[in-house]
């Protein structure tokens, strides 16, 4: 389903954002990217969504060469990836619904379908009695909760969260991972970035660990080399 | 339906800037409105003039009858006269009195025997006129020779000019216009660079994100030719009393309202080409 083949960034500033990182992740996975801040999590997202190129190696997602993909079939790839971003980008000037409703907008979906959609997705997170708030009005859980609504209300086969607990007390921060674990457990592959070690520990999910751009560990590769060992 | 929304949305949301927009427009439409007046009234005067009689002649006293229709004739056949009016001393008279009917002395002094008798021309063509003058004053019973040549033809120069200058103010107003609109729809677009960048991210379609910008300049050329057009229509509505007693015994008034919808059909079809070019190149140039 997804798979960085060597693949390098290096920003125009000179600086590297990853360097020869191979990864592959399958349909319905549940993958925390961990590392520190400027290890590469995000730059990772922003190469699956295409919002940047790498500088070599290739990217593929759900069988769509990235490095080929034409510019119009961006916003195709774009409906299919579900992104939780880092700073939520909702739009503070809409409603908890209108921003939701925004994926099914651009994508023509007509209006009396969308709304039912939109309500479903919104009782799912939890934040059906908040649809006609704005953004300003939310807690940061809440928000959290919106930008993931919006995230799947087009049922994509991929959601990114980029350290969607960063801000969040513990409590919070479990109630979104599980929101999340649900989510993948209908069927949804999640890549999850996070700082938050106690959540990874105790999610038993694979763990890929980045530092300065680099893949240090990936505990899926680290289960295949023991199961290869075992079997010698 | 969706682009018409988020159009009426950004306009709504900046009202100033909206205001700027249509005013420009406006301003470029009633130039283009009176322009419009002006040239197609200068035209029906100038086409009044060229089908009245253009050349009168004045015969002389002892003129026969038979001398006169020979040279009535002699125009006729030179093909370059459209009607030929014979009017006779009697009818001089006659056209004396009826222009004179409130002056009982101008009246009483005057018979028919000091009238002329008179050929009223009208030229095919204003060029014509000169031809046919010169027919009339080489004859011997031709008294004088009167015609409006160059009231026409200083007409025709001014409806040149006014033409040119015409112009040369709508193709600088619209070139303005456009500028200021690239600048206004510039400004929108960069206010709502954070919003087109989510908009994008989320899988929005580059004409997603253009469309409601280029309705918005089309919007904005619609309301200022509809209000320059309004208030260029509405300034000749109230000045044609005095537009229609200046030009006396020329048929301008009242104006069709058939020409006036045909001006405002040609104006919205102008302001939607110039909306949609500023709007589309602020697109271009801004949402790269």
């Amino acid at each position: 389903m997804i798979k960085l083949d060597k693949v390098s960034k290096q920003f125009g500033t000179g600086s590297l954002g990853l360097s020869d990182v191979t990864l592959a992740v399958d349909k319905k996975e549940f993958v925390f990217l961990v590392g520190p801040t400027g290890s590469g999590k995000t730059t990772i997202f922003k190469l699956l969504i295409r919002e940047i190129l790498p500088t070599e190696g290739n990217v593929i997602v759900n069988d769509w060469d990235l490095m080929r993909l034409p510019k119009d079939k961006i916003p195709h790839l774009r409906k299919k990836i579900g992104v939780v971003f880092q700073d939520l980008k909702l739009l503070f000037d809409r409603t908890v619904f209108e921003n939701v409703m925004l994926p099914l907008e651009v994508s023509g979906i007509n209006f009396d379908e969308a709304k039912k959609k939109v309500e479903e997705i919104l009782s799912q997170v939890g934040l059906i009695d908040h649809k006609d708030k704005f953004p300003i009005q939310l807690s940061g859980g809440e928000l959290q909760r919106a930008a993931i609504a919006r995230a799947l209300v087009l049922s994509p086969d991929i959601l990114l969260a980029d350290e969607p607990t960063g801000n969040l007390d513990p409590a919070t921060s479990w109630e979104i991972v599980k929101l999340l674990s649900d989510i993948n457990e209908r069927g949804t592959t999640v890549i999850m970035a996070s700082h938050n070690t106690d959540i990874v520990k105790n999610m038993g999910k694979r763990v890929v660990t980045l530092e300065r751009g680099k893949l240090i560990r990936d505990d899926r590769q680290t289960e295949k080399k023991e199961e290869d060992k075992k079997d010698k | 339906m969706k682009s018409f929304k988020t159009m009426w949305r950004n306009v709504r949301r900046s009202p100033y800037q909206a205001l700027a927009a249509v005013l420009i427009m406006m301003l470029t439409f009633l130039v283009v409105s009176f322009f419009t007046f002006l040239l197609t009234g200068s035209s029906k005067i100038i086409n009044f003039f060229e089908s009245k009689p253009q050349v009168t002649a004045f015969f002389k006293n002892e003129a026969k009858q038979s001398e006169m229709d020979t040279l009535s004739g002699r125009i006729k056949e030179s093909g370059k006269a459209s009607s030929i009016k014979f009017v006779s001393k009697k009818e001089a008279l006659e056209i004396y009195r009826q222009q004179n009917k409130d002056d009982p002395l101008l009246l009483d002094l005057v018979t028919a025997d000091i009238l002329p008798a008179s050929l009223e021309i009208s030229a095919v063509r204003i060029e014509d006129l000169s031809g046919i003058s010169d027919l009339l004053k080489s004859s011997p019973i031709v008294e004088e020779v009167i015609f409006q040549k160059d009231i026409v033809s200083t007409l025709v120069s001014w409806t040149n000019a006014a033409r040119r200058i015409g112009i040369a103010l709508i193709v600088v107003l619209s070139l303005v216009s456009i500028f200021i609109m690239i600048t206004i729809i510039g400004i929108k677009i960069s206010h709502r660079k954070e919003d087109i960048e989510i908009m994008k991210l989320i899988g929005a379609s580059d004409w997603y994100i253009r469309w409601p910008f280029i309705f918005e300049g089309i919007f904005y050329g619609i309301i200022g030719a509809l209000i320059g057009w309004g208030i260029a229509s509405l300034s000749l509505w109230y000045s044609a009393p005095f537009l229609s007693s200046f030009l006396k015994g020329i048929p301008l008034f009242p104006v069709s309202i058939v020409f006036l919808l045909v001006v405002l059909g040609g104006e919205l079809i102008f302001a939607i080409i110039l909306g949609f070019l500023s709007s589309f190149l602020a697109v271009l140039r801004y949402l790269k």
